[in-house]
């Protein structure tokens, strides 16, 4: 139980997928605007990180590995994210509509999320079995949504201030989120691992 | 558009790093020195132009409704050729780039040329909006790198530049400082050009990883149909 703690607290703050590994930065600027649709994304996202590293670290050790075809890995992977998400719209939309209203415009965006493709790929690296890939997953979605939720914060505030002309828009946006990143690098050896 | 034009416009005006905003993912993690910005733009590089060259070949043949998930396929294939020759012949720069290799494949600006340039031109063509948009991908890391690796490590290309000038601020090559440079990089741009770079997101990357408004992302999800 501590073990699994640990892994997904690394996983939040000390790994933090967004201002440590580089990992979803393009919605990371792009939804994190408003709160509210910081929220909505980075729900789809834990949803669909933790159902998609369950089925790729299924899809490699019992069909890629067996069959001696690791070298597929990156094709299999983003396909089965693809048709996943496609499924999961699917079936949210029939089996629970609230949930999919919540969600539902975020889903398709996130077939080309780089997390997602990124902590499926860690999974299979770090040799991880299934409980800890799923539960590392989690974590990391839930590190995403931190990070979304602290940046829209900082970019609400960032609209309402003076910025120099050639700084506006992507460029202090890219500078706060370096502040940011700057207090999540203090959290770098809070666990000796 | 004639030729040259198509072969710079990816360089300098519609430069994917700086002027577009797409494939920021790899632009913040690989350039901690200038020799991975070179590794990492010149495998996308590959990448783009076979990607571009396939899809412009079947652009009559492929549906229009599975278009995204075969440009994905086709992206897919040529990543893999291109880690599997990495992994053959330059190990060392495979470790250095890592997971960001496989994750060529959910660059926007692959996809985003697939979409808005390949599908829509002869082969000819396809294949040099392809050079050109990897060389100003390459150029773009290439710069960061440099600058990333001179401030935080001293160096240019391993070759040791500030010597007895300033100790090197190791925060620039740590993640903070990839925001910072990138930040600092497309304000400057801003400041000489004296325009203004819009993150065009969805009109560029039709595959959407979300990068503008909510109801950009909507429009645009369901005309990619996925």
């Amino acid at each position: 139980m501590k073990e699994f703690f640990v892994i997904i607290l690394s996983a939040i703050l000390v790994e933090n997928f967004v201002l440590s590994k580089f990992l979803g930065i393009c919605p990371f600027l792009g939804v994190s605007k408003k709160l509210s649709t910081a929220l909505g994304m980075s729900g789809a996202v834990v949803f669909v990180m933790t159902v998609a590293s369950a089925v790729t670290w299924a899809v490699y050790e019992f069909l890629l590995k067996t069959a001696g075809l690791e070298y597929l890995q990156t094709i299999v992977f983003i396909l089965v994210i693809a048709a996943l998400v496609q499924f999961v719209e699917i079936v949210l939309k029939k089996l629970i509509p609230s949930l999919y209203k919540a969600l539902g415009i975020y889903l398709p965006l996130i077939t080309t999320n780089c997390a997602v493709l990124g902590v499926a790929i860690m999974n299979i690296d770090r040799n991880y079995d299934f409980l800890t890939s799923v539960i590392y997953s989690f974590g990391a979605g839930l590190g995403f949504t931190l990070a979304l939720i602290l940046f829209a914060g900082v970019r609400e505030r960032i609209e309402q201030s003076d910025i120099p002309e050639s700084l506006k828009g992507v460029p202090i946006a890219l500078i706060a989120a370096a502040l940011v990143s700057v207090a999540f690098f203090g959290f770098q050896g809070l666990f000796s691992n | 558009m004639s030729a040259l034009k198509t072969l710079t416009n990816g360089i300098f005006k519609e430069n994917p790093t700086f002027r577009l905003v797409l494939g920021t993912c790899p632009t913040l993690a690989v350039t901690t020195s200038a020799i991975n910005g070179i590794g990492m733009g010149l495998s996308t590089l590959v990448v783009l132009v076979g990607s571009n060259i396939v899809i412009s070949l079947l652009r009559k043949a492929i549906p229009d409704k599975v278009r995204i998930p075969a440009y994905v396929t086709i992206i897919a294939g040529f990543v893999t050729i291109v880690q599997l020759l990495l992994k053959a012949y330059l190990p060392s720069l495979d470790k250095a780039l890592g997971i960001y290799i496989p994750l060529i494949v959910v660059n926007c600006i692959i996809l985003a040329r697939a979409e808005m340039f390949a599908n829509k031109n002869t082969v000819f063509l396809s294949a040099l909006d392809g050079i050109g948009m990897g060389l100003g991908f390459t150029g773009a890391l290439v710069f960061m790198g440099s600058i990333r690796e001179l401030l935080g490590n001293g160096t240019i290309f391993g070759i040791a530049v500030t010597k007895n000038l300033f100790s090197p601020a190791v925060i620039m090559i740590l993640p903070p400082g990839g925001f910072l440079a990138f930040g600092f990089c497309i304000g400057l741009l801003n400041k000489i050009t004296s325009k203004k770079v819009s993150h065009t997101g969805c009109h560029a990357c039709s595959l959407n990883c979300g990068a503008s408004g909510n109801d950009c992302n909507k429009a645009s999800a369901k005309e990619a149909g996925i």
